[in-house]
């Protein structure tokens, strides 16, 4: 009953998995993900938070059509997915620059291949650098275009690889523990950095973590996952209002939604 | 002295020690010179033939460099195939394997027969022996992408083609570099071994038209012109590397 109200999906939903399901190895493979449905709206943040294994990565794969479906349909913006998509932007838990590339031309690679903007790349680059520019600017990486990702601090290079995400402001941003290999400081600052951007020019989000402070920070929805093969557990929204601040993440509502959801994820890894 | 001297100074000091040490075991031992002459009689084989032996090294390199640009084009062309499809690497490994084993000393009478005594066999066999490495190392730098760089792409819904020209071949690139510096040095091995089979130039000839005439020194002196046009080449092919995949090599202070 619940399950079905969850996929049932209104005139603004974006994402929507029916009854999905992941293996791999193919049949008789091992199960990451089964029998999941949710449904996502255009602009939503969604955070996806649970015990290591359970599938979370695989869910990014699924929806930006890296990894087939085993069972059930995955459809984004009304159509199925059956492909790589063309509308995400990306980043993982290392940030992946090119080590031959500077900061600057990082950020750029997005442009050279996504259409319309690769075609008109090469004519109106100096245009494009200056995009990267203000958009490296506003993460406060001025001065840092023309240095190499590995004389970078690893924060700095997550603000790059976040800039390189949205440079062509994609429909839909996947984030894969981004902030995962980063000391707790560092990370806060990096929530900002995500919910600025975010703010400015909404795309909808999935955030896969393993913080619970981040997941309910960040995010409108926080959906909670069993272990292995994953499984929604339960589906949360965030009530709190917009922009959120550091100072928020320490108040009595936020400490008792976070310590709730923690305890669902400990009940469901003991079942 | 600083310790960047003694750095830079170091493969000197060896090559100049080694020198002494070898010219000291002649006299000690009292080697004959048509046995295993000391680098005094080396040097002045190279002094007492200097046109012979600038005209057959000139010839030598030539033929080298000529069968190593090929195997630079094919093998990184062949390399980039391979690398870029896992069908393909299959299908074609054991017969690359198998072409490799083949000692290249053997295919030299054959290609005689096709080609007659001269450059020729020298080109290709330097050729043979150069471009398996380049392959192999090509293959692999594309084959070890990390799956995570080529998502990136692929969400974007980037082509093959763009995958292998923004990151394939400039992740290949430092595998590319230090294949050349193997192949380099097997290009002169290949060059030479054909030209002491089947040639009348180069300093393979030149070192077997010294043997028979008892001529030792000036075989060893061959030997040297070869080592040493090889460390020439060798430097060089370090130094492109070093300029151009400098990102891979981040801490030995090129950029800082």
């Amino acid at each position: 009953m619940e399950r079905n109200l969850i996929a049932a999906g209104g005139p603004d939903t974006f994402v929507q998995l029916d009854d999905v399901s992941i293996a791999y190895g193919g049949e008789g493979g091992t199960l990451a993900l089964t029998e999941t449905s949710m449904t996502i709206r255009e602009g939503e943040f969604i955070a996806v938070v649970g015990p290591s294994g359970c599938g979370k990565s695989s869910l990014l794969k699924l929806v930006s059509g890296l990894h087939p479906a085993f069972r059930g349909s995955v459809k984004v913006a009304g159509q199925e997915v059956t492909g790589p998509l063309k509308i995400c932007g990306m980043a993982f838990q290392n940030s992946t620059l090119l080590p031959w590339r500077t900061t600057l031309d990082n950020v750029l690679l997005p442009l050279e291949i996504v259409e319309p903007h690769a075609s008109r790349f090469g004519a109106h680059k100096s245009e494009y650098r200056e995009q990267a520019r203000a958009m490296l600017a506003t993460v406060g990486l001025s001065g840092f275009e023309d240095k190499y990702p590995w004389q970078l601090s690893g924060g700095m290079q997550q603000r790059t690889s976040l800039c390189r995400a949205l440079i062509h402001s994609p429909h839909m941003l996947l984030l894969d523990e981004p902030f995962g290999a980063l000391d707790p400081f560092t990370r806060e600052e990096l929530w900002d950095v995500v919910q600025g951007l975010w703010l400015k020019s909404r795309p909808t989000v999935i955030l896969v973590t393993h913080d619970l402070r981040e997941a309910v920070y960040l995010a409108d929805t926080v959906y909670i996952f069993s272990p292995r093969p994953g499984r929604i557990l339960s589906r949360n929204e965030v009530d709190m209002p917009r922009p959120r601040r550091l100072k928020d993440a320490y108040t009595p509502h936020f400490i008792e939604m976070t310590q709730a959801l923690r305890e669902q994820i400990v009940s469901g890894t003991q079942a | 002295m600083s310790k960047v001297w003694l750095k830079r100074l170091l493969p000197w000091l060896i090559v100049l020690g080694s020198l002494v040490l070898w010219e000291l075991l002649c006299v000690i031992l009292q080697i004959e010179a048509f046995i295993l002459p000391g680098p005094i009689d080396v040097a002045k084989a190279l002094i007492k033939y200097p046109q012979a032996v600038f005209v057959n090294a000139m010839y030598t390199l030539f033929t080298t460099l000529t069968g190593f640009t090929m195997a630079v084009v094919f093998g990184l062309t062949l390399g980039l195939i391979v690398g870029a499809s896992r069908t393909i690497y299959d299908g074609l490994y054991p017969i690359m394997i198998a072409f490799n084993s083949v000692p290249k000393v053997a295919i030299v009478p054959v290609l005689v027969i096709w080609f007659g005594v001269g450059v020729i066999p020298a080109i290709i066999t330097a050729f043979a022996i150069s471009f398996f490495p380049i392959v192999v190392n090509v293959a692999t730098g594309l084959a070890t992408i990390e799956p995570e760089l080529l998502d990136v792409l692929r969400v974007l819904g980037a082509r093959k083609r763009q995958i292998l020209i923004k990151i394939g071949i400039p992740r290949a690139m430092p595998y590319f570099f230090a294949s050349l510096k193997v192949a380099i040095t097997l290009a002169f091995v290949g060059s030479v071994v054909a030209e002491t089979v089947a040639s009348n130039a180069g300093i393979g000839y030149l070192m077997i038209a010294a043997s028979a005439r008892f001529d030792v020194p000036l075989v060893f002196a061959g030997l040297v012109v070869i080592a040493a046009m090889g460390v020439i080449l060798y430097e060089f092919f370090a130094f492109l590397e070093r300029r151009v995949t400098f990102w891979a090599a981040r801490d030995n202070g090129i950029v800082s």
